[in-house]
């Protein structure tokens, strides 16, 4: 897809989240900008709310939320679910959920025909689709059975990765929440990963990933990481903020002044 | 569909039947002796099935409505209802077809091929009734080459009325229950099969069920006979014109399998199932059993129910011959108020019999769906087996699902096992699927469609895709 970039204004700017989950705050004001093609690492200790942010961002119905979330101008917060994702978000979830009885290719060529005709994109056939499926799961080492078989039902942890995985690379989003992808993922299945990462990116794809994998955080190469704490960016930083967190863990190294947002 | 396009596929039987003999319309309202007698003749019936008629009529007389079902019912006075009623001739068809709903057209439409239109698909002979009288059969030459009889039962009263006279009743018997009383008593028309032996029918047979005038009620009886080594799928189809009045539908199935015999039966019930507020809708109360009686012979029911204000109806196998087997695999949707009872008998006499039932039921607004089922096994069935699968899903918090499987047992080496969940449309799993860009209404169908696919494999190919498109049209509304 092509990024038109309005003057100036980063793909995806964050300000002001608030969410609260049946009441209790969790996170209180969370600002930070994503640009086309940018990779931004989000680190915390558990339970700082890495996944709500994600969440919160799709538009989880349970939460309240509150701030502003522009994709391209557009405020996703206003927008329900299924338009945030036709707008070109993509959250690729921490436990991705099984649908018994509904067949992966079925489910994600619907899906995929729902973000088209939403961009006033014909229909992709079934065949056609296939042929882009077969190919994305091979690359992906996910076997071709897989797309037969109802969605993620009796896939294993990292079968369910490399699934969402597949959908990230046919979907084609403008940006990827990426939730502890890596986890339950093999050594392969990183590698395919960050391939297909840096392919994105060079298409455009703007990357927000939450891990705790520092190899893995080196090869991504990101563009800033962030330092989620008591409900907010606390510290964005390089690599070497990503180094010294994961030397030092989270207890150990208290947050430094935040750094000015997006730089 | 446009309306013509409609009006030409319902008139197009007519032109080809012996709608130009028929002039008068109904009978008038009321049930007695005398109206029996008048239908009969109307259908210029033998001597016997009168008889048979009215000493049906009799034992109903002394029987009441059945309460034991997890339904509220407003009874329909039974003695308002016309127990007859024909198409006018030609020049008057528009003006029925005036009285179709445009919403019902526009439902039609959502689903692509109304089930009129399956005359034109090759491979399938249609039979079409329409209120009391069968309006035409398709392909009926091609089947009577290989020795297949299709037609309307009443036709079959005159043109093979021994087979008639030896079959009906023995299935199902007039005094089985109320409503089996009272079709017998008054049946109107229905669909006659017969395959020979060794004859394994070229096509899909296919009946097309409406309920047309106001205040009919529609008694269907439809038997199905096939011989040693024969098989046959037929397929019935059933809608109506939306009404504010409860219309009864009270059918009678009966299925004969002989030696090595399969019959598969397939249903898609959508009879017009009221508005949102529940006024109106069809009482769909009806009694399917099919008799296994050769040995190995099979019987497979599919039903997909997704119409109809209240559904009442427990297709059964009478597992009599040696190593039969039944099988039951039914969806049953209730959206808004309507109410569904319905499962399956199982009843094993045979020795080394084998039975299956997998039961969907969907609940959605302020609907009630209940699973009732019976597994019987008699002492004379050593070896016998049961599988039942049981599932139920809730969409919202204002509909029910309840289940009431009953295992009747005399036998200590019989194997029957029962499996049963209820489950909701799990929060997580719609939002899943709406974050991958589909809305709540798609992500609901995607959803309940996983949840039937067991069922919907069983349908001839040709019907699953149609079934699949009523399951998302009758959810419509459901969530949001």
């Amino acid at each position: 897809m092509n990024q038109a970039k309005t003057s100036g204004e980063p793909l995806l700017s964050v300000r002001k989240l608030q969410v609260d989950i049946a009441g209790k705050r969790v996170l209180r004001s969370v600002d930070f900008d994503v640009d086309a093609g940018e990779l931004v690492v989000l680190m915390g200790a558990n339970g700082s709310g890495k996944s709500t942010l994600a969440l919160a961002l799709a538009g989880h119905p349970r939460y309240e939320v509150s701030g502003t979330a522009h994709l391209g101008g557009q405020d996703l917060l206003e927008l329900p679910v299924e338009a945030r994702a036709r707008a070109g978000l993509f959250l690729s979830f921490q436990a991705p959920p099984d649908i018994p009885g509904v067949k992966n290719n079925l489910f994600i060529r619907t899906a995929l025909n729902a973000q088209r005709a939403s961009r006033g994109e014909p229909e992709i056939d079934a065949y056609d689709f296939l042929g882009q499926a077969k190919a994305g799961a091979k690359r992906l080492g996910l076997p071709d059975a897989m797309l037969a078989r109802p969605v993620n039902e009796g896939f294993s942890g990292g079968e369910r990765k490399r699934n969402e995985l597949l959908q990230l690379a046919l979907f084609k989003p403008r940006v990827a929440l990426l939730d502890e992808i890596d986890s339950g993922l093999d050594v392969d299945g990183v590698r395919a990963l960050v391939d297909l990462i840096t392919e994105m990116r060079a298409q455009g794809t703007a990357f927000v990933v939450v891990s705790h994998y520092l190899h893995m955080i080196e090869m991504l190469e990101p563009d800033r990481v962030l330092r989620l704490q008591d409900g907010c960016i606390s510290e964005s930083g390089d690599l070497e903020l990503a180094r010294s967190i994961t030397a030092q863990g989270f207890a150990a190294a208290p947050a430094r002044q935040a750094a000015p947002v997006g730089a | 569909m446009s309306n013509d396009a409609l009006q030409q596929t319902l008139e197009r039987p007519y032109q080809h039947g012996f709608v130009t003999d028929i002039e008068s319309d109904s009978i008038p309202p009321g049930l007695d002796e005398n109206t029996i007698r008048e239908i009969s003749r109307r259908k210029k019936e033998p001597e016997f099935l009168l008889r048979w008629r009215l000493a049906a009529y009799e034992r109903w007389r002394q029987m009441e409505p059945p309460e034991w079902a997890r339904l509220t019912i407003n009874l329909v006075d039974l003695q308002s209802l016309s127990y007859y009623s024909a198409p006018k001739s030609m020049a008057d068809k528009p003006k029925s077809l005036d009285e179709v709903d445009p919403k019902l057209l526009e439902t039609y439409e959502k689903l692509g091929v109304p089930l009129h239109e399956r005359a034109a698909l090759a491979g399938v002979a249609v039979d079409a009734v329409f209120d009391s009288v069968s309006v035409g059969t398709t392909f009926r030459k091609q089947l009577a080459d290989v020795g297949v009889i299709f037609c309307s039962i009443s036709d079959a009263v005159r043109e093979h009325p021994e087979l008639v006279e030896r079959y009906m009743g023995t299935v199902v018997p007039p005094g089985d229950n109320y409503y089996a009383a009272l079709n017998s008593a008054v049946f109107s028309d229905g669909s006659f099969v017969y395959v020979p032996k060794g004859v394994r029918c070229p096509m899909e047979l296919s009946s097309y069920f409406r309920i047309n005038a106001r205040n009919t009620g529609q008694f269907e009886r439809t038997l199905i006979i096939a011989e040693a080594g024969a098989e046959v799928s037929y397929l019935e189809g059933c809608t109506a014109p939306q009404r504010d009045e409860n219309q009864l539908h009270a059918a009678v199935v009966e299925l004969v399998a002989h030696d090595d015999a399969f019959i598969k039966y397939s249903t898609v019930q959508n009879w017009y199932p009221g508005d949102e507020e529940g006024r109106g809708g069809i009482y769909n109360f009806v009694t399917k059993r099919a008799l296994a009686l050769g040995k190995r012979s099979r019987v497979a029911w599919t039903q997909i129910e997704t119409g109809s204000a209240i559904t009442w109806k427990y297709p059964s196998v009478v597992l009599r011959g040696e190593g039969s087997s039944g099988e039951f695999h039914s969806i049953a949707v209730s959206n808004h108020r309507q109410q569904a009872d319905t499962g399956t008998k199982m009843i094993h006499l045979g020795a080394n019999t084998t039975s299956r039932i997998v039961s969907k039921g969907i609940s959605a607004g302020h609907a009630h769906n209940s699973y009732r089922g019976l597994v019987r096994v008699a002492p004379t069935a050593a070896g016998a087996r049961n599988h039942t699968q049981c599932d139920s899903l809730l969409i919202g918090s204002h509909c029910g699902a309840h289940t009431f499987p009953t295992v009747d047992a005399a036998r200590a080496d019989a194997v029957v096992e029962h499996e049963a969940t209820t489950t909701r449309i799990s929060e997580e799993r719609l939002f899943y699927a709406r974050q991958r860009g589909l809305d709540e209404a798609e992500a609901t169908a995607l959803i309940v469609g996983g949840f039937c696919q067991a069922v919907l494999d069983e349908l001839p190919m040709e019907f699953a895709l149609e079934a699949r498109a009523l399951l998302a049209v009758s959810l419509e509304g459901a969530v949001g």
